[in-house]
């Protein structure tokens, strides 16, 4: 295959190694130095888990759209837009409508009656040490699956984009971002980490924006043009603005699409990473205004990554794309280089630099985010909770969430060394379908069914996160296909990639029947504190 | 100052939480008209609010699949009838949050802060 963009690309990264390796190195030591700073102001509790509950719902909505918008959303969207066109453009709608559930039936009530942890809330009515237990186990679970797809993410990224590629560099990669992010949350903590996330979140939008600019003044700010010229380009034709092109080839593809649809609208709102990001403000009308601003700004993110995806279709070769990397993640930051002058061209080369510094910073705070909520959730619900039975002091628990922070983070580093040629792009699909299972139902029937009770609640956690990860066992992503994690054997029957069409509805369904069927009372007390609390927020602090 | 702090009760209240109201007097409330009308303006408008942008999502999503032929109809240019409707959902989630947003500052939080307050001074 003739690539004369791509080895220019890589010449380009080689020789301006230096550029992009300055950057990060200025990213990386803004955020230590903001990092020391909040770790000095972090002393309770609150200060920990919660940031201070100061953050204005500017600030949050920033930060939540930093924890939101990861390498994935940026590197794969418009990479799946250039290869796939329309397709690819589908999943940021998802990605955005989901934002409504979270705004209309979530973020206010959760801010008004809990404090710390998804855990807070679910086990408010229920007997705190087996909900507890499960709220920590399905948190740990999601967070878990979404930080491996960041860090193996990580990996490929900068292989691609430095020319790194042999695997002790990979290798040291993760551990690198590893590291970072076990200093970010364990000194930082939510402080820190806010921070870290307000400022990718601007680098974000900034060189979003910038490329974005550049593309629409190629094609004259004539949207028909831009997509007339990918589409000619793509070989495809007009296909490429229809659907169809990735999901559209057999029923079965279809009905993944309709599960991944369903997943991605119904997965964020049970995100523990984004749940816990509602108790760093004050009230809940500063909870509403920044679930707000995060609508905003990832709207208008997503809006961009569709100019990003379809102008790397116009500009670049179909051949050069999927050569560089088969997923297409690596379309962005070669559409950067050919706005920018083309290879060699040094105005291309700083491109190239920019954004793929603001892809590490992505992934950092990312990464940072679902530490902290894994790490908090193993803190408060597991350790002082369930195995101190609600006798651990403040500090006991800071600390302990400090050590879970080093353990997940020891955990996550191995676990992405391991995973860094595997297909991870089912991880974080995989991550909404746990938290869209055993989650949302879970949140939805403790704020508003006052029958709900603590058989419901173990059976919609853990039915919902079991079914889920079976299903994905048992699916293609697992074995049995070319793309599969292991090509060489093959034990799938779950015919789909995504299990949100059968656990999702399944999670709902046993949360309903564990109420109805056990014998326990519910506790109306507790509902009635809890009811009047998330809509009041009477005692809210 | 959190060496001194005694064991939260049962995990879910701090050392340092204003007064809380009794449990009798949560249920009092949660009985009472003022908190049934704040309930009902809540769920009245984001349930069926959550119930219809899901359905207007299910059917754009369901259009994708299986309306291939309707959603490549060109409008202008090479703007067609999917791109359209996939900017639509952008619109429609804008349109909502705004909705939802003045709903909120107007019906509930006046409500809710009525109660919030009364119950704080009572308790």
């Amino acid at each position: 295959m003739s690539t004369p963009v791509l080895l220019a690309a890589g010449n380009a990264t080689t020789e301006h190694r230096p550029l992009i390796i300055a950057l990060f190195g200025a990213f990386v030591v803004a955020t230590l130095v903001i990092t020391v700073w909040a770790g000095r102001q972090t002393r309770s509790a609150a200060d920990f888990y919660a940031g201070g509950r100061q953050f204005t719902g500017f600030q949050n909505g920033l930060a939540i759209s930093g924890d939101y918008m990861s390498a994935a959303s940026f590197l794969g969207i418009a990479g799946a837009i250039a290869l796939f066109g329309y397709d690819g453009f589908l999943y940021s709608i998802g990605f955005l409508v989901a934002w409504l559930v979270a705004l209309l039936l979530v973020a206010e009530p959760l801010r008004n009656s809990g404090r710390f942890t998804m855990g807070d809330v679910l086990a408010y009515r229920m007997r705190q040490r087996p909900v507890r237990t499960a709220a920590g186990t399905s948190t740990i679970v999601v967070s878990i699956f979404y930080l491996l797809a960041q860090m193996a993410g990580a990996g490929v990224l900068v292989s691609l984009l430095l020319g790194i590629t042999s695997d002790g560099g990979k290798v040291a990669i993760v551990a690198l971002v590893g590291l970072l992010m076990i200093v970010y949350v364990t000194i930082g903590g939510m402080k820190g980490t806010t921070w870290v996330q307000m400022v990718k979140a601007v680098l974000l939008i900034a060189g979003t924006l910038l490329i974005t600019f550049l593309i629409l003044l190629k094609f004259h700010f004539n949207v028909s043009e831009l997509l007339g010229a990918a589409a000619t380009n793509s070989g495809k034709g007009a296909a490429f603005l229809e659907p169809g092109l990735k999901y559209g080839a057999t029923a079965t593809s279809k009905l993944d699409f309709l599960s991944l649809g369903i997943a991605l609208v119904l997965g964020t709102a049970g995100l523990p990473h984004i749940l816990i990001r509602f108790y760093t403000v004050p009230t809940a009308k500063a909870a509403r205004k920044s679930v707000n601003w995060a609508i905003g700004i990832i709207g208008a993110f997503y809006l961009m990554t569709i100019v990003l995806g379809f102008g790397a279709a116009a500009l670049l070769k179909n051949g050069d794309i999927v050569a560089s990397n088969k997923a297409g993640n690596t379309a962005a930051p070669l559409a950067a280089l050919e706005i920018g002058g083309g290879a060699g061209s040094t105005g291309g080369a700083i491109l190239l630099a920019v954004i793929s510094a603001v892809a590490f910073a992505t992934i950092l705070a990312v990464v940072a985010g679902l530490t902290l909520a894994s790490s908090s959730s193993f803190a408060h619900d597991i350790y002082a909770n369930v195995i101190r039975r609600g006798k651990a002091t403040e500090q006991e628990e800071v600390r302990a969430a400090r050590w879970a922070t080093v353990l997940i983070g020891v955990v996550s580093i191995a676990l992405g060394a391991l995973a860094r040629d595997l297909n991870v792009a089912g991880l974080v699909a995989l991550a909404f379908a746990v938290a869209a299972s055993a989650n949302l139902p879970t949140i939805l029937y403790s704020l508003f069914w006052k029958r709900f009770t603590t058989r419901g609640a173990l059976w919609s956690i853990y039915g919902g996160l079991i079914s889920a990860v079976v299903l994905v066992v048992f699916s293609p992503v697992v074995s049995g296909k070319p793309t599969s994690m292991f090509k060489t054997v093959d034990f799938y029957w779950f015919p789909l990639e995504n299990p949100g069409l059968v656990s999702i509805p399944l999670g709902f369904l046993l949360g309903w029947l564990g109420s109805v069927l056990s014998k326990e009372e519910p506790d109306k007390g507790k509902y009635a504190e809890l009811e009047v609390k998330s809509l009041t927020g009477v005692g809210a602090h | 100052m959190a060496t001194e702090a005694p064991p939260p009760r049962n995990g879910t209240e701090t050392a340092h939480a204003p007064a809380s109201p009794t449990t009798e007097q949560f249920v009092e409330v949660q009985e009472g008209a003022e908190f049934g009308e704040l309930r009902r303006t809540h769920r009245s408008f984001a349930f069926p609010l959550t119930l219809a942008f899901i359905a207007w999502y299910l059917l754009y999503v369901l259009l994708s699949n299986y309306a291939g032929d309707f959603m490549g109809t060109k409008l202008f240019g090479n703007v067609n009838v999917a791109l359209v409707l996939g900017l639509g959902q952008f619109a429609t989630t804008f349109l909502i949050a705004w909705l939802y947003s003045r709903h909120a500052a107007n019906r509930l939080d006046p409500k809710a802060e009525a109660i919030k307050h009364r119950m704080e001074a009572d308790a």
